[in-house]
């Protein structure tokens, strides 16, 4: 018998989940320790920014959150692998990966908050990066127009796009990843498989034994990744990063990770998935095992870590009262934005629509 | 007999069917274990075992076109839409398919099946919760698009909706899932589809409405009568096939219509009825037709969406206008 094609998918972890190394060949960044700090200050206060969020909602502040609370390996891994120039398309949980990026926690909060302005991020890069994407897997197809664009130009630049297990499943995924291997596309996709979508499990998304292997069918580099590992998340991302904007394509990276949380706070998770499961996911969550690690090399202790603590509870409960103290758009914010000069038939709707407000 | 919300009867509808029917199978995200995320669902998996209250991978092409193929093969496939902001990937195979499927073969393939969707704004929902976008099914021929505004239509008319031989959409207003509860037997008594039930009787003006805005339509015809205004309510129910007759025989009577909507007002369903109004019943009319609609926007995050929804004031006061016109 003759074989048409074979594959193999590897699977990259450097920090087993005690934070011991499981392998000597370190890579290179990780020698910078001050770094691989700060790598660990923006999880927690991205852990930090996801607990107010969720207290926020609970008080009647925010509208429906989606919560990243055991994605801080993946998420900050991605953004910190990222240089500027490069576009990120996410879903909407990815705030590890944006925060690095420049969004501002406030911007968080007024999207949750039934409030567009959050979409209108202050900070380069990611004024440049697209605005949360709500309706599954589209984001990935326009991380493949905009990688599409870098290559037509001949620009050194990168699109990233994240996706959960279940958005693997659709179609703008198959069609994002088959365009970039069909037009060797500088495009990183990044599955962050956090094992459910809302209540539905990974083994109902497919039937592969990794989503990973996806990628080759479109004829991509594949990996799987621990995406609670943050050098390995980090390492894989800035090889992918490379490869793509050295000309060799794009990849399709698989982070395996666990959603600790409910999907959502509208959502209650204890309906769908056992206790036991969830216990088991906490022994294996991305904060201790960096923190093992770093104190093990002597770069951070007790002390440090509250004192980062009390620095991140400032740092967003200064983000909070922003956030609190905008004031509702006026009326007229639903009519200004959809096209780059209201049209006369709509300015009539505009005015009918500030006589209504005056009147009530 | 118990008192049901309008998610209950639509859980109390296909439970009815699922048990009488073994061909009716629930297929979707989140339907099986979950319940569905508004628990529309809740209870049917362990009824009725796990392949015929499917939960599907997370794409809704999928569930669109495997929801076609079941039905062609003598199911009758009940879909959900998890949200009506993420029908539109279902669009193609409801279009291209579904909606064609019995005069493309001359009858010889059928697509007996229904897709839900919870519909419409107003509970501060995310970006892509809140539309209303029943008008882009309207316009596709071969499809019938049904909205129940009560418990008991929402029962009565999803039995109907999963016995009729063609495909149907049903928009579930979820503004009013749990709004108010009522008595709805649980007989198996399906409510006619395509045709508009007249909920009020009035002879001064006719409000036409459907789903959630029948709510603010019966709450200004409340108004009105104070003032001594008398308002017909007609609730449309079935908005494609419409039945116009109904519609015709009441603002023949009342010289004076307004159309209220939450979706964007261009294109809307409210203009096919005012334009067959033009054409059916331009000499009965008193005054010009109005139209108290959602903006020609994208209905806003929820901070300002209160104001994008037609007030119970603005439906009373187009009501007033039609009167001082004539
Ligand atoms: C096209 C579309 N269908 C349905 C939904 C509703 N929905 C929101 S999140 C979600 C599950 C997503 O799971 P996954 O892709 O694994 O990502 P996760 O939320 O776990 O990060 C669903 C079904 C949606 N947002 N978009």
């Amino acid at each position: 018998m003759s074989i048409a094609a074979k594959f193999e998918i590897e699977y990259l972890q450097y920090l087993d989940v005690e934070g011991k190394q499981v392998r000597d060949d370190l890579p290179k960044f990780v020698t910078n320790l001050d770094h691989m700090v700060e790598l660990y200050k923006l999880m927690m206060s991205t852990r930090v920014f996801d607990a107010k969020s969720v207290a926020l909602q609970r008080t009647g502040k925010l509208g429906t959150y989606a919560s990243c609370l055991g994605h801080e390996a993946a998420h900050v891994g991605i953004g910190s692998a990222m240089k500027p120039e490069d576009v990120l398309a996410v879903s909407y949980r990815e705030y590890g990966a944006q925060l690095y990026r420049g969004v501002q926690p406030r911007e968080v909060y007024m999207y949750w908050g039934g409030d567009e302005r959050g979409n209108d991020y202050q900070n380069e890069p990611a004024r440049h990066d697209f605005a949360w994407s709500v309706p599954i897997a589209t984001q990935c197809l326009h991380a493949a127009g905009t990688a599409l664009a870098f290559k037509i130009r001949g620009e050194k630049r990168v699109a990233v796009c994240t996706i959960g297990d279940g958005g693997s499943s659709k179609g703008d995924f198959y069609g994002a990843i088959n365009i970039a291997g069909a037009q060797n596309l500088p495009m990183v996709t990044v599955i962050v498989n956090n094992q459910w979508a809302i209540s539905v499990p990974r083994k109902i998304q497919s039937g592969a034994p990794t989503l990973a292997q996806k990628g080759i069918a479109a004829g991509l580099f594949s990996i799987q990744v621990d995406g609670n590992d943050i050098i390995a998340v980090r390492k894989a991302m800035e090889d992918a990063l490379e490869r793509a904007r050295n000309g060799q394509g794009g990849s399709v990276l698989e982070l395996v990770t666990y959603r600790l949380s409910d999907h959502t706070t509208a959502d209650d998770a204890r309906r769908y998935r056992g206790e036991q499961e969830v216990k088991d996911a906490w022994a294996k969550e991305p904060m201790k095992r960096l923190r093992n690690w770093l104190v093990a090399k002597g770069v951070w202790d007790d002390q440090k870590e509250e004192a980062w603590k009390t620095e991140c509870d400032e740092w967003m409960d200064n983000e909070v009262n922003a956030y609190l103290q905008t004031k509702t758009q006026p009326v007229t914010a639903m009519f200004d934005y959809h096209f780059a000069e209201v049209p006369a038939d709509l300015a009539k709707q505009r005015d009918l629509a500030i006589s209504l407000e005056k009147k009530a | 007999m118990a008192q049901i919300t309008l998610i209950e009867a639509v859980t109390q509808a296909l439970a009815y069917e699922m048990a009488h029917d073994e061909s009716v199978v629930v297929l979707g995200e989140d339907v099986g274990v979950n319940g569905g995320v508004f628990r529309a669902t809740q209870g049917l998996q362990e009824k009725f075992g796990e392949l015929r209250v499917l939960d599907t991978p997370l794409d809704e092409t999928t569930i669109a076109g495997v929801t076609i193929g079941l039905a062609t093969a003598g199911m009758k496939p009940v879909a959900e839409a998890q949200f009506e902001g993420f029908i539109y990937p279902m669009m193609e195979q409801i279009a291209c398919h579904a909606a064609r499927m019995r005069n493309r073969t001359r009858g010889r393939l059928t697509v007996p099946a229904v897709w839900r969707a919870p519909w419409g704004g107003g509970i501060r929902a995310p970006e892509h919760h809140s539309e209303a976008n029943e008008h882009l099914f309207t316009n596709i021929p071969g499809l019938r698009v049904v909205m129940p505004s009560s418990p008991a239509r929402a029962y009565g008319l999803l039995l109907a909706a999963i016995r009729d031989p063609d495909p149907v959409m049903f928009f579930e207003p979820k503004r009013i899932y749990r709004q108010y509860k009522e008595e709805v037997p649980d007989d198996g008594e399906a409510l006619p589809l395509d045709v508009c039930f007249v909920l009020r009787d009035g002879t001064d003006v006719t409000i036409v409405t459907w789903g959630a805005q029948v709510k603010e339509a019966l709450e200004a015809a409340d108004a009105l009568a104070e003032e001594g205004i008398s308002a017909e309510v007609i609730d449309v129910a079935t908005l494609a096939p419409l039945d116009f007759d109904t519609i015709a025989e009441s603002v023949q009577k009342t010289g004076r219509c307004v159309i209220v909507h939450e979706a964007p007002k261009t294109a809307g369903f409210g203009a096919e009825i005012a334009a067959r109004i033009a054409e059916e019943c331009l000499y009965d009319l008193l005054a010009p037709v109005e139209r108290i609609t959602g903006y020609d926007t994208h209905i806003p995050l929820f901070r300002l969406e209160m104001k994008y929804l037609p007030s119970t004031e603005r439906v009373v006061e187009a009501a007033k206008r039609t009167l001082a016109a004539s």
